[in-house]
C-alpha cells in the first residue's frame, strides 16, 4: 500500500497503523461478501459463517486499538483524512470517498468494533439454532459497514450513506423472521418513520451547501468559524433544526420515537448492537459532528436539549408499565438517548458523547442479558411444548437461582444505568444534568429540562428495579415443569456479557470529573474536535458549577437514583406479578402507560388513516386513475382517434387525381421557395 | 460552345408538353392514358435538358440517358402494376380504385 502509505505520511500520524483505517471498513464488507455467498450457498456452513462473522469484527477492532495507540501518541490537532477515490464528481460539488478520523470518530469507531465484536460473538451463542444463521450474520457484518462509513465519512453525504445504510440493515433485521407479519410491520415502520427525519436531513444538507458551499466536515467548520456574524442567523437555525429532525428519526425522540419500541421484533442482540449500542446513537454523533453549527443557533440547540428532556421523561414514563422485558429496555434506550441529546443540546458535547459510550457498555449488557434470560426462557418453554410469551416479565420472577452470572452482571448495569456512584451511568448522567443546571443560570429554561431529567433519572430508577425485582427476585412464575428447563447461558454468550459488565463498571474511568480527582481524559481527548464551537458565546457563557453547587447536584442526583431503585423493588415486590395469562387488565393511569399514551393509535388516526384515505380517494382515484389514465393516455388515444383520424380521413379519398394535386400544389411551393 | 440553337423555341415547345402531361395526369382517369401522360412530362424534361446543355456542357446528356433508363424501368413496372389491376379488377378506371380511401 504505498499510495496509502504516502497519504499518511503528510500528515501528522507518523504513518504505521493509521494508514489501515480502510481496513476497518474492509474487513466487515469482505465477511458480509462471504457469508452472503454462504447464506446463498452453504447455509449449513455455521461453523465457518461464525468464524468468519465475529472474526472480521475483531480484527477490524484490534485495528481500530493500534490506530488508537498511534493517534494518543501523535497529539494531532488536524483530522486524518483517507481519500480513497472520488465518488461522486458533479460541477461544483466533489464528493470524495474518503474516511475522516478525528478523536470524535476514533471514540465512536471504538465503541462500534469494540462492542459490536462482544455481540457477534454473543450471537454466536444465541442465534446458533437459527436455520437463518448465515444471513443473519451477513446483515451485522453489513450493519458493521455501514456503520463505520457513518462515523469515519469524511463529509455530510457520505455520514448520509451510512445514516441510510443503517436503516436498511436496521429493516432487514428487525424482519429478520419476517413470516410473521407483526415482524415484517415492524421493519416497515422503522424504515417508514426514518424517512421522515432522513427528509429533514436532506434539506439540511441542501441549505448547508446553498450558503457554505461545501459539505465536507474540515470545510464546513473552517466556514462556520470564519462566519462568526452568522451566529443565532435564520438560515444557521433552519439548518440545525432540520438536520435534527434527522438526528430525532434515527434516535428515536419525540415525535418520532414509535418505531424504536417495535424493533424489538429483532433477534435480542441486534436490539443490542443497533438499536441501544450504535445506530440510535447516530443523531447525538451527527449533533457533536456539527457541534461548530450548532453552537452557533441558541435556538436549534434549545430545542434539542427540550425535546430530549421530554422525550428522557415521557419515555421513562412509559417503561413502567410495560411487561415485555425488550420493550422495558426499547423504552429505557429512547429516554437515555433523550439525556444525551440534553447534553449536546446544552453545549456539553462531552457529556453527550460520554453518555453515549458508558450508555454503549450497560444498555448492551441490559440487552444481552435479557437475551440470556429469553433464551433461557425459551428453552423451557420450547422443552416442555409451551406456548407461553418468553419475554413476558410476569412469566418470569426467581431468576436468579437459575441464571446467577446473568442476574449479577444485569444488576450492575442497573445500577449503572440508575445513576448510582461509581458504575459508569453515574458520571455520564450525572455530568449531562450538571450541565443542563449550569445553562440555566443563564437561560432558565433549562432549569425545566434540569428537572425533567432529574423526575426522568427517578422513572429510570424506578423501572429498573421493577425490571430486576420481576425477572430476578421473588417466585418463579414460568411453571413447574418448564422451570427445571431453566438453565444459565452457555460461555460463548455468558464472556461477552462479563466483558461489558466490567466495562459498565469500570466505564466511568475514561471521564473523572475534578471531584474524584480525575483528568477528564474525555474532555482533553475531544478537545481538537470541539475547537471550532468553543469560541461561540453559547458555549463560552456555559461554566460547569463548581464546589458546593456540585455536590449539591451530584448528593441528589445519587439520592433520586437510590430512591427510585427502593421504591421500584418494594412496589414490585410488595405485589408480585400474576403470570400473564391470569393477569387482570390494567387500570387507571397504569393503563395509559401501558397503552403508551396510545401514541401510536394516535398517529394512525391523525396521519396513517387520513394519508390512506387520501392516497385511496385522492391520489388513486382521482389523480392516477382520473387524471393520468382517463384524461391523458386514454384522452390522448381518443383524441388521436376521434378528432386528428377523423379529419385525416377526409382527406384520404383514395383518388390518385387528388394525391397528384396536393403533389403538384407541394411541388410548386417548393420551386417558389427555392427561388426565393 | 460555338453556337446555341433553338433555345427559345426548345423551352417552349418543353413547357407546352409539361403541362400537357400535367393536365393529363390531373383529368383523365385511365390509368394506361395518365402512365402515357407521364411519359409525356419526363420527355418534356429531356427536351429541356438537351436544349439547355448547349449552355451547361455535356452533364445535360448525360443525364436524359438516365432518365430514359429510369423511364424504361419505370414502364416496366408501371403497365405492370396497371396489368395486375385489370387482371383483378376488370378496369383500369382510376376512379373506381380507391381502397386506400380514409
Amino acid at each position: 500500500m504505498p499510495l496509502l502509505l504516502a497519504q499518511a505520511a503528510d500528515s501528522a500520524y507518523a504513518g504505521g497503523a493509521t494508514s489501515l483505517l480502510w481496513l476497518t471498513v474492509a474487513l466487515p464488507l469482505a465477511g458480509f461478501l462471504l457469508n452472503g455467498f454462504l447464506a446463498i450457498r452453504r447455509p449449513q456452513a455455521k461453523g465457518l459463517v461464525s468464524l468468519i462473522g465475529a472474526g472480521v469484527l475483531v480484527g477490524a477492532f484490534a485495528v481500530a486499538l493500534a490506530i488508537f495507540f498511534e493517534m494518543r501518541g501523535a497529539h494531532a490537532e488536524e483530522p486524518f483524512v483517507q481519500r480513497l477515490w472520488t465518488w461522486l464528481p458533479a460541477g461544483r460539488l466533489s464528493i470524495d470517498f474518503a474516511l475522516h478520523l478525528d478523536q470524535l470518530s476514533m471514540v465512536m469507531l471504538l465503541v462500534v468494533t469494540g462492542v459490536g465484536s462482544l455481540i457477534h460473538l454473543f450471537s454466536v451463542g444465541y442465534m446458533r439454532a437459527d436455520d437463518g444463521y448465515a444471513r443473519y450474520f451477513a446483515y451485522l457484518n453489513l450493519f458493521v459497514v455501514f456503520m463505520l462509513v457513518l462515523v469515519l465519512g469524511s463529509s455530510y453525504p457520505l455520514l448520509f450513506i451510512g445514516w441510510e445504510g443503517v436503516g436498511l440493515c436496521s429493516y432487514l433485521l428487525i424482519g429478520f423472521w419476517f413470516t410473521d407479519k407483526a415482524n415484517a410491520d415492524a421493519g416497515k415502520k422503522a424504515f417508514l418513520v426514518n424517512r421522515i427525519g432522513d427528509f429533514g436531513f436532506l434539506i439540511a444538507m441542501f441549505l448547508l451547501w446553498r450558503v457554505a458551499g461545501t459539505l465536507e466536515f474540515t470545510a464546513v467548520n473552517e466556514w462556520a468559524s470564519a462566519n462568526q456574524d452568522l451566529v443565532n442567523s435564520a438560515v444557521i437555525t433552519a439548518i440545525t433544526l432540520f438536520m435534527f429532525l434527522g438526528c430525532a428519526g434515527k434516535s428515536a425522540q419525540i415525535p418520532l420515537y414509535t418505531w424504536l419500541p417495535d424493533a424489538m421484533a429483532g433477534p435480542t442482540p441486534v436490539s443490542a448492537l443497533i438499536h441501544a449500542a450504535t445506530m440510535v446513537t447516530a443523531g447525538v454523533y451527527l449533533v457533536a459532528r456539527s457541534n461548530a453549527l450548532f453552537a452557533m443557533s441558541e435556538v436549534a440547540s434549545t430545542v434539542v436539549a427540550g425535546v430530549g428532556a421530554l422525550t428522557a421523561l415521557f419515555a421513562a414514563s412509559i417503561g413502567l408499565r410495560q411487561y415485555d422485558i425488550k420493550r422495558v429496555l426499547a423504552y429505557s434506550t429512547v429516554s437515555q438517548l433523550g439525556y444525551m441529546f440534553i447534553g449536546v443540546g446544552t453545549g456539553a458535547y462531552v457529556a453527550g458523547v460520554f453518555h453515549l459510550v458508558t450508555h454503549a457498555f450497560f444498555k448492551a449488557l441490559l440487552f444481552l442479558g435479557s437475551g440470556s434470560v429469553i433464551h433461557a426462557m425459551h428453552h423451557a418453554y420450547h422443552a416442555t411444548h409451551s406456548h407461553e410469551d418468553a419475554q413476558d416479565m410476569r412469566n418470569m420472577g426467581g431468576l436468579r437461582r437459575h441464571l446467577p452470572v446473568t442476574f449479577v452482571l444485569m444488576l450492575l448495569a442497573t445500577l449503572a444505568i440508575s445513576g448510582i456512584p461509581p458504575f459508569s451511568g453515574f458520571f455520564s448522567k450525572d455530568e449531562i444534568l450538571a450541565a443542563a443546571f449550569a445553562r440555566g443560570a443563564e437561560h432558565p429554561i433549562y432549569y425545566l429540562f434540569y428537572g425533567l431529567g432529574l423526575a426522568a433519572a427517578l422513572l429510570t430508577a424506578f423501572y429498573m428495579a421493577r425490571l430486576m425485582a420481576m425477572t430476578f427476585f421473588g417466585e418463579n412464575r414460568t411453571g413447574a415443569e418448564a422451570q427445571r428447563h431453566l438453565h444459565e447461558a452457555p460461555p460463548i454468550m455468558t464472556g461477552p456479557l462479563i466483558v461489558l459488565g466490567v466495562l459498565t463498571v469500570t466505564g466511568g474511568a475514561i471521564n473523572l470529573p475534578h471531584l474524584v480527582h480525575g483528568n477528564q481524559w474525555l474532555h482533553h481527548w475531544l478537545e481538537p474536535v470541539l475547537r471550532f464551537s468553543a469560541g461561540t458565546p453559547f458555549i463560552a457563557g456555559l461554566h460547569m458549577p463548581e464546589g458546593s453547587t456540585e455536590y449539591l447536584l451530584v448528593g441528589s442526583a445519587v439520592a433520586i437514583g437510590v430512591i427510585g431503585l427502593l421504591l421500584g423493588f418494594r412496589a414490585t415486590l410488595a405485589r408480585p406479578p400474576v403470570p400473564a395469562r391470569e393477569s387482570p387488565p390494567e387500570l387507571g393511569f397504569g393503563r395509559v402507560l401501558f397503552n403508551k399514551y396510545w401514541v401510536d393509535e394516535l398517529y394512525d388516526a391523525i396521519i396513517v388513516r387520513p394519508f390512506v384515505w387520501f392516497s385511496r380517494n385522492v391520489l388513486w382515484r382521482f389523480v392516477d386513475k382520473g387524471v393520468i389514465d382517463w384524461f391523458a393516455v386514454d384522452g390522448a388515444a381518443r383524441f388521436s382517434r376521434g378528432v386528428l383520424g377523423r379529419a385525416g380521413s377526409l382527406v384520404q379519398t383514395g383518388q390518385v387525381g387528388l394525391y397528384v394535386i396536393f403533389f403538384l400544389v407541394g411541388a410548386l411551393w417548393i420551386l417558389r421557395v427555392m427561388m426565393g | 460552345m460555338e453556337t446555341v440553337q433553338f433555345l427559345g423555341p426548345s423551352l417552349a415547345l418543353s413547357a407546352i408538353l409539361f403541362t400537357l402531361g400535367v393536365a393529363g395526369v390531373l383529368i383523365r382517369r385511365n390509368a394506361i392514358v395518365l402512365f402515357m401522360c407521364v411519359e409525356l412530362m419526363l420527355n418534356a424534361v429531356n427536351l429541356a435538358f438537351v436544349a439547355l446543355a448547349q449552355l451547361h456542357g455535356v452533364s445535360g446528356y448525360i443525364m436524359v440517358f438516365f432518365v430514359m433508363t429510369v423511364a424504361a424501368a419505370e414502364a416496366a413496372v408501371g403497365l405492370a402494376i396497371i396489368l395486375a389491376i385489370f387482371r383483378h379488377r376488370q378496369t383500369v378506371d382510376l376512379q373506381n380504385i380507391n381502397l386506400l380511401r380514409g
